[in-house]
């Protein structure tokens, strides 16, 4: 069999992004196959007229969740509802006045366990446009035991009271952990090599933006997926969306199984490129091209650096991402990083602003402005 | 020593006489001193109903980590004791991986003096392969032995260099004693959280290899044959390993080796969203190695069942999954997560006994393990079909970490006899 023949097999039982293996029990309720695919209200019990009218006139779904931990397990109905809301925040944030005061009162508490300035700026900046008190945490991993720090800094937050916490970490399940553990809301920033959602959300708005779509389009991951929580994101949430994914990378790169998780799998640039619609590059590590994972820079370079050479395979109007912070000159070619025909990079940090105003509002609308109990 | 006792309308059952049948059994001044039908019971003699229960030869547990001496708070001798005893293991054999770990022989008779005065179970003890546990140096195996070590080992690390390795076998064949091996290539399995594969994948945790185990065993296999030694694998929890061990008897190896009850019990889904209660070292394995473990039993490559008790508090297991302490404690569900073995059919009752019982007892040379006249009356009553749920706040245990809270279980120790005195009744 062919890789075209097995890949709608494999997207009838993968597409979705979500494996039978979760016994989670919002994964169990979920819809799966093509129903996620159809906007339309999820009619469980008969709905009165009245409140068919209300919703005719808001958004038919919304985002149910207390917690935004990462994308695999929501569907396409509410990936979408977070980018369409997201896009209503970008001629907001192309205005002189950016400001609105749809978070005011709320405090917004971004807790990094882990450096980021890129991220970290862009939570600020979303939490302080929609009027909400945004406030930084920095907490150094190395010189406390990480897990007492986690659970202790968990619980004096959650007596101050914060609204939001957005919480990046560089263990896998740490935020998870941590969000048993409060009583506010929980956005991901990044979790170790599990998942960086709002960047997914980011990276399908400024595709869709520019492709119209993201139903059917061919993506291409490439470099270091073994330790990126971007690509497991954008595999999960790209195949709730319909698109077709390949990931690219030696085999020192990828982890185990990586085929279960719905994507096809290249070792060359050029088969991988073929044809794609959006080449994402990942970044790669510097302290893990000390010949452990890959034998030096120029060789990683020469074989999976993205360079015009590589990309004539892909189709003529291909799209380049890359979630940042560059290495130029080592998965990227700097003259393809700042070609402005093909190069989505600086749209993608604009729409982060936009996609982290849409997923705060998205966990603060429900949220009760009675004080607990 | 109490005096006589007598079990009466028993269902006996003995894996080495492979001996099902109804009948009494008279235990006089610690040993077993008659079994047949129709005892006769007498004047001083105290008399046990059994209405058709089994008995069994008592458990005898041979991987039980206690954090005694060292972190008593996490679980001591005494408590380990009562929840083996109320797990219907009559003897556990320690791990010496405690602070400090047991590499001295003042250390071994500290675990047998306490053993004395705590008087409930029968506690023996390993003494490590390496002076501190740490793989380079050898222990003191002669004395250690004579003061009553039932084998060395690094506990939950393997002996990694492989000069080493041939020198601590060559040198325990010496005196004809065991070596116990935890089977991981570290080098391979560095830094691994769970077993690699899909479910790693998308959690984004890191993977350990299953050939990191079976690179060990075959490694080890090869030393074996270099030395002439005895060679015991603990906890064999793959298929590709099961099958090297396998082929190893074929060619008349003294090999032996056992697995825990997670590995049969339980596969790699149970991680499920990072639960540190199912991060045990080796890691739970797919579905394929699980139901290869079931096979090992079932046809005797896999010679014990251990429960690898290891205790940990709630600050090592509350913590993101990388970061949290590896164990599972399972003195006290050893035996039901053992029974199903037999009432799913994969494994006969007799076979699942002779795993618990007679073969630890075969490969540390002990005497207990079966029912026969004038061996120790280390003894079990239990109830094979009584259904129950495993309820971790009721563990007897200090810890209670293990990924079984809720999980229905049939058959419980409804008695527990060592040396011929009842040390656990179960209130019915």
């Amino acid at each position: 069999m062919n890789k075209d023949e097995a890949a709608p097999w494999r997207r009838l039982f993968f597409g979705t992004g979500r494996g039978c293996w979760s016994t989670e029990a919002n994964r169990l309720s979920m819809h799966v196959g093509a129903a996620t695919r159809a906007r339309r209200l999820p009619l469980r019990q008969p709905v009165p007229i009245v409140f068919f009218l209300m919703t005719a006139l808001t958004p038919l779904v919304s985002y149910p969740h207390r917690h935004l931990l990462g994308i695999e397990g929501l569907s396409a109905d509410e990936i979408s509802f977070l980018i369409d809301r997201a896009e209503s925040y970008i001629d907001q944030n192309r205005q002189v006045d950016k400001k609105q005061s749809l978070l005011r009162g709320r405090t917004i508490i971004n807790l990094f366990f882990e450096n980021s300035t890129r991220t970290r700026t862009s939570f600020e900046l979303a939490g302080k446009r929609l009027g909400g008190d945004v406030i930084n945490m920095s907490v150094a991993t190395s010189s406390v035991r990480k897990g007492e720090t986690l659970i202790d800094t968990a619980m004096t937050l959650t007596a101050m009271h914060p609204d939001v916490l957005v919480v990046r970490h560089p263990e896998s399940g740490a935020v998870q952990l941590l969000a048993q553990k409060v009583d506010c809301a929980v956005i991901n920033a990044g979790d170790g090599s599990h998942e960086h959602p709002t960047q997914a959300l980011l990276d399908a708005l400024a595709i869709r933006r520019r492709k119209g779509r993201l139903e059917g389009l061919t993506v291409a991951i490439c470099g270091d997926i073994l330790h990126s929580r971007v690509a497991r994101s954008n595999i999960a949430l790209l195949n709730a969306m319909g698109a077709y994914l390949r990931v690219v990378a030696p085999r020192t790169l990828l982890p185990a199984a990586i085929e279960r998780l719905g994507v096809e799998v290249f070792h060359d640039m050029r088969r991988g490129l073929a044809d794609a619609d959006i080449v994402m590059m990942l970044r790669l590590q510097t302290e893990r091209m000390q010949g452990s994972f890959v034998p030096s820079i120029r060789e990683y370079f020469h074989f999976f650096g993205l360079d015009y050479e590589k990309l004539k395979v892909a189709k003529p109007d291909a799209l380049i991402m890359h979630p940042g912070p560059m290495n130029r000159g080592i998965e990227i070619d700097t003259a393809v990083a700042d070609d402005i025909d093909r190069s989505l990079i600086r749209e993608q940090v604009e729409m982060g602003v936009a996609v982290r105003m849409a997923c705060l509002e998205a966990l603060t609308r429900e949220l009760s402005n009675q004080a607990p109990a | 020593m109490s005096g006589r006792l007598l079990l009466r309308r028993a269902r006996l059952l003995d894996p080495l006489q492979q001996l099902d049948m109804r009948g009494d059994l008279l235990v006089e001044d610690g040993r077993v001193t008659a079994l047949g039908p129709d005892l006769v019971s007498g004047p001083g003699i105290e008399t046990v109903e059994c209405d058709g229960a089994c008995v069994a030869p008592g458990i005898i547990d041979m991987r039980v980590q206690f954090r005694d001496p060292g972190a008593e708070h996490q679980e001591s001798m005494e408590s380990a004791g009562l929840a083996a005893a109320a797990g219907g293991v009559t003897t556990m054999v320690a791990l010496p991986n405690t602070y400090p770990p047991i590499d001295d022989v003042a250390l071994v008779e500290f675990v047998a003096r306490r053993s004395r005065d705590i008087r409930l179970v029968n506690i023996r003890t390993y003494a490590a392969a390496t002076k501190g546990l740490e793989g380079r140096e050898l222990s003191e195996y002669g004395l250690l032995a004579a003061a009553g070590a039932v084998g060395f080992t690094d506990a939950d690390r393997a002996i990694a260099d492989a000069q080493v390795m041939r020198r601590a076998l060559s040198y325990a064949r010496t005196f004809d004693l065991l070596l116990i091996q935890h089977p991981e290539e570290p080098s391979l399995a560095a830094g691994g959280a769970m077993n690699e594969g899909e479910v790693a994948t998308r959690l984004g945790l890191p993977g350990i290899s299953p050939a990191a185990e079976l690179i060990m065993v075959e490694r080890d296999l090869r030393l074996m044959e270099v030395t002439g030694a005895r060679l015991h694998f603990a906890h064999v929890s793959t298929g590709a390993a099961i099958d090297a061990i396998r082929q190893a008897k074929s060619r008349g190896l003294p090999v032996s080796c056992d697995t825990a009850p997670h590995y049969f019990a339980l596969n790699e889904n149970e991680v499920g969203e990072y639960r540190t209660f199912a991060k045990v070292s080796p890691p739970l394995r797919s579905e394929d190695d699980r139901r290869a473990v079931v096979a090992g039993l079932a046809d005797g490559t896999i010679d014990a069942i251990a429960s690898d008790h290891s205790p940990h508090d709630q600050d090592a297991k509350r913590l993101p999954f990388t970061s949290a302490a590896s164990g599972i404690v399972g003195l006290e569900t050893l035996l039901p997560l053992s029974l199903a073995l037999y009432h799913n059919r994969d494994v006969s009752l007799l076979a699942v006994l002779r795993a618990l019982t007679l073969r630890p007892a075969e490969i540390l040379r002990l005497p207990a393990g079966r029912l026969a006249a004038g061996a120790p009356a280390d003894l079990i009553i239990f109830d094979l079909n009584r259904p129950w749920l495993i309820d971790s706040a009721a563990y007897r245990s200090k810890s209670k970490n293990a990924p079984y809270d809720g999980r229905p279980v049939q058959g419980m120790a409804v008695r527990t006899i060592v040396g011929g005195r009842t040390v656990f009744t179960r209130e019915s």
